[in-house]
């Protein structure tokens, strides 16, 4: 119960972050990608402190042996920078561009109760669906056919 | 559309984002990446599922919140006709399944912990970005 209040709240300052900042609005973020047309640095400032606050806030958090309710920290460890990082991330943009919706803008959103956020976090949804789908047959097909060993 | 340069808004917003990612970190031990947090809610079960839900309703009820205080509104515009909504949507879904995180697992708390992963990803799709809206806009003449 703690657990889902403290992420409720958490979640709404996120949420509160995006709006207030204006990045729930997709004309505002796409003017920061449009040095030659209607240019609007917002977006710049925006990535720039959120990215301090947590540089600094995270370092004082790590001195801790785990998070208050949880007994560990959970952090990626994957340090390859391989095809599906640069390409997911090129495609990424690429759909970024196009209408100005990104996963932590568009979710905010949609408490707007405008149309166009839906329709993009539906279709969004359906992707990741449909790619986590396929990424978890492929694993299975491969862990059931015998693998050449390594060395 | 015209949108006005917002310093002040920008600065304590992302103050806001950053806040709610070392809190995220400091008590839940989670790294606030809206991607991770969406694909985790739509996959895993049990009281893993349950935080991640509570953070989308309350990242959802800001804005309802926010709208509903005196004297405050909110902007919003988007020209994108329908079909390039639906389209971006997907192109965003697949692009940051394969990428493992968007702007805000990537972009803010990766590149927080300096990750190559992260400042790779960051650079990548920030270009992408550049490059998209430059030819949708200019070359294009807009949707």
């Amino acid at each position: 119960m703690r657990s889902i209040v403290s992420a409720a709240l958490i979640g709404l300052v996120f949420g509160a972050g995006i709006v207030i900042s204006g990045m729930s609005n997709p004309a505002k973020v796409l003017n920061f990608f449009d040095p030659l047309g209607t240019w609007d640095p917002s977006l710049l400032v925006v990535m720039v402190s959120a990215f301090a606050v947590t540089f600094f806030g995270y370092r004082l958090v790590f001195k801790k042996q785990s998070p208050l309710l949880d007994i560990k920290f959970h952090l990626p460890t994957s340090r390859e920078l391989d095809l599906p990082l640069i390409g997911g991330s090129a495609l990424f943009g690429i759909g970024w561009g196009i209408a100005g919706f990104c996963p932590g803008g568009a979710i905010p959103a949609l408490g707007l109760g405008e149309p166009s956020p839906f329709a993009f976090v539906a279709a969004m949804l359906v992707a990741m669906i449909l790619v986590s789908r396929l990424r978890k047959t492929q694993l299975s097909t491969r862990s059931l056919t015998p693998q050449p060993s390594l060395n | 559309m015209i949108t006005d340069f917002t310093p002040w808004q920008a600065l304590l917003g992302g103050v806001l984002i950053g806040g709610a990612a070392v809190a995220l970190m400091a008590i839940h031990g989670r790294i606030a990446g809206m991607t991770g947090i969406v694909s985790g809610a739509l996959s895993t079960a049990g009281s893993d599922k349950n935080w991640r839900l509570a953070f989308l309703v309350g990242a959802i009820a800001a804005p309802l919140l926010f709208i509903n205080l005196p004297g405050q509104s909110l902007q919003f515009a988007s020209d994108s006709p329908l079909w390039a909504v639906l389209f971006s949507g997907a192109v965003v879904g697949i692009g940051v399944s394969f990428a493992g995180g968007c702007t805000s697992g990537h972009g803010v708390c990766g590149n927080a912990r300096l990750s190559p992963r992260s400042i790779t990803a960051t650079v990548v799709f920030m270009a992408a970005t550049f490059a998209t809206v430059f030819v949708v806009r200019h070359v294009l003449g807009g949707f």
